[in-house]
């Protein structure tokens, strides 16, 4: 009995309830919006994107400073209108985008078909040196071929950026392919071949239609990455095969020209648009 | 794809090994069939030594940051309703032109620059500060690129973990950081260990940023390479370099490997012996 009303008075000490009551405000306070990961959060965000908001406000600055003088797009007709080398540069890595996308598409679509199937002697041999360009840091790969183009004499210029390019992207055509085929159900192709498929028939109708998400997003990603490069590309460009970075890249070395930032916010608009499109192909893809 | 391959990656990254044995060319570029080890021995050098440290340091110190920055982003995405929007916005400036952000802190930090003008104007400052060609600069530059890079696997970690755990920890009496330390980041490592990998080995082989917003007492491994490479043309000794630079980024992918491989062990042991019990 004792016990019982001293348990009843602890229960109605006062200090002992606020304290009980202030726990678990607290806590429903934690879950509530600004907590310590929002926080952090928004103002990683801020880090991110207050470089290319400040890009965007001085790409209409009518001066060339970064002294505010008005709102001009002086800078846009320059971009547009008087920009041919620019232009030259941004066609060349189109060029190379596409094709060695492609390229490596068709390459690393063969090779990771290839890898899935058929038990061979060098299986994990190609398992292994496809993941080692994305673990060596990009001035390795560019040197080594810099010196290997050198070693081989053979000219630099748009068809040694295209190998260059090619060979980076490899990898993660290979990988995405192949994450694809790991949840392939082998019994198609069986059923393909008692059908009466042959083995190209098989491949173009059957394996290639179930890869595609996977070859369309290795494409993508590969055609993205290209069109970034440029530590691999400046070692193994020669004259006259400047690409879009190599461009950016001087111009920002030799005398920075507010031209750039107005190509900038092109570049960040059609990256913006891109990534909305191509979450959206996804979708579409993923749906049928 | 095997042969592609073999003759544009693994040859070069071979004649790297070659080159590094050799004399250096007359001329630039290499002699051959004069093995030496003098590249390596000029590796000694204590000028060499300080860059090689000094890139370490600026690796670890920039992806101790990112990792700090990068693990309360990926927890708030991973907790958040609109993941695919927030992812969204990460991805934004990662997909952005890696040169044109690099671009954009020269338009914030330089002498002439947004941040010099806005403090000049507000009269915090009177004269310019020269923010641009420092080690701090190319850090905090440098955490700004790979950013993302950490980010993108810690989401796709701790989205997978179970958040009743970190309930049940509270109930149980841990205050909400001993529940982050000791239940969320335990069951996170591999994530982790990914990040790392991603953030680490490309800021170690760094060589536009410290090349843009660098000063010459901020050159890294990379650039020393280049210059090598271009300017000196001393072919075997631009090798030896990238063969350090090799080695250590191995090594690195090699322990992050091991401790992962451990980690999987560790957890599948605990399974079978709960599973026992």
């Amino acid at each position: 009995m004792k016990l019982n009303i001293k348990g009843i008075i602890t229960n109605l000490k006062p200090g002992f309830a606020r304290g009980e009551a202030a726990r678990h405000a607290r806590r429903a306070y934690q879950r509530k919006p600004f907590s310590f990961s929002q926080t952090v959060f928004i103002a990683a965000l801020i880090f991110l994107f207050l470089p290319l908001l400040v890009l965007i406000l001085y790409s209409f600055n009518a001066s060339k400073g970064m002294r505010w003088t008005g709102f001009s797009l002086v800078w846009y007709e320059q971009l547009f209108l008087h920009s041919r080398d620019l232009w030259r540069a941004f066609w060349n890595s189109i060029l190379i985008a596409v094709s060695s996308a492609g390229t490596a598409t068709v390459f690393g679509t063969l090779g990771a078909v290839g890898v899935n199937w058929y038990r061979f002697k060098l299986r994990n041999y190609v398992q292994t040196i496809s993941f080692l360009p994305m673990i060596l840091p990009e001035i390795i790969i560019g040197v080594s071929l810099s010196l290997f183009f050198a070693g081989i004499k053979m000219k630099l210029g748009l068809l040694t950026i295209f190998i260059a390019h090619t060979t980076f992207n490899l990898p993660f055509v290979f990988l995405m392919v192949m994450a694809r085929l790991d949840e392939f159900d082998f019994s198609i192709i069986e059923a393909a071949h008692d059908l009466g498929a042959n083995e190209r028939q098989t491949f173009l109708k059957v394996t290639v239609p179930i890869c595609m998400p996977g070859i369309v997003s290795g494409f993508l990603t590969a055609v993205t990455i290209s069109l970034e490069d440029f530590v691999i590309t400046y070692f193994v460009a020669g004259p006259g095969s400047t690409t879009l970075p190599l461009y950016i890249y001087s111009a920002i070395r030799f005398g920075v020209s507010p031209v750039i930032n107005a190509l900038s916010v092109v570049m960040i608009l059609g990256t913006v648009a891109l990534t909305y499109l191509l979450r959206n192909f996804l979708k579409y893809i993923a749906a049928k | 794809m095997t042969v592609w391959f073999t003759i544009f990656f693994l040859a070069p990254l071979l004649i790297i090994v070659l080159y590094s044995f050799l004399r250096k060319g007359l001329y630039g570029g290499v002699s051959m069939g004069e093995f030496t080890l003098e590249a390596y021995r000029a590796l000694g050098n204590p000028s060499f030594i300080i860059i090689t440290i000094r890139t370490f340091v600026t690796a670890v110190i920039a992806t101790f940051i990112t990792i700090l920055i990068a693990l309360p982003c990926g927890y708030f995405m991973a907790r958040s309703r609109n993941q695919t929007f927030l992812l969204l916005l990460i991805i934004i400036p990662f997909w952005t032109n890696f040169l044109i952000r690099v671009f954009a802190w020269m338009n914030i930090l330089g002498n002439n620059g947004f941040l010099n003008e806005m403090l000049i104007r507000i009269g915090l400052i009177d004269d310019y500060i020269h923010f641009l060609y420092n080690q701090s600069t190319v850090v905090l530059v440098l955490v700004y690129m790979y950013l993302p890079y950490a980010i993108l696997p810690l989401f796709s970690t701790i989205d997978k973990f179970d958040f009743s755990l970190l309930e049940a920890a509270r109930d149980l009496g841990a205050t909400k950081a001993q529940s982050m330390i000791r239940v969320l980041l335990p069951s996170i490592r591999s994530g982790l260990y990914t990040a790392v990998l991603f953030t680490f080995i490309p800021i170690f082989g760094a060589y536009a940023v410290p090349l843009l917003v660098g000063g010459k007492d901020s050159y890294m491994l990379g650039n020393v390479i280049a210059d090598q490479l271009t300017k000196a043309r001393n072919w075997p000794l631009a090798s030896a370099i990238s063969m350090v630079l090799t080695v250590i980024t191995t090594a690195g992918v090699l322990i992050m490997i091991n401790l992962q491989r451990k980690d999987a062990s560790r957890t599948s042991e605990q399974k079978s012996k709960g599973a026992e019990n």
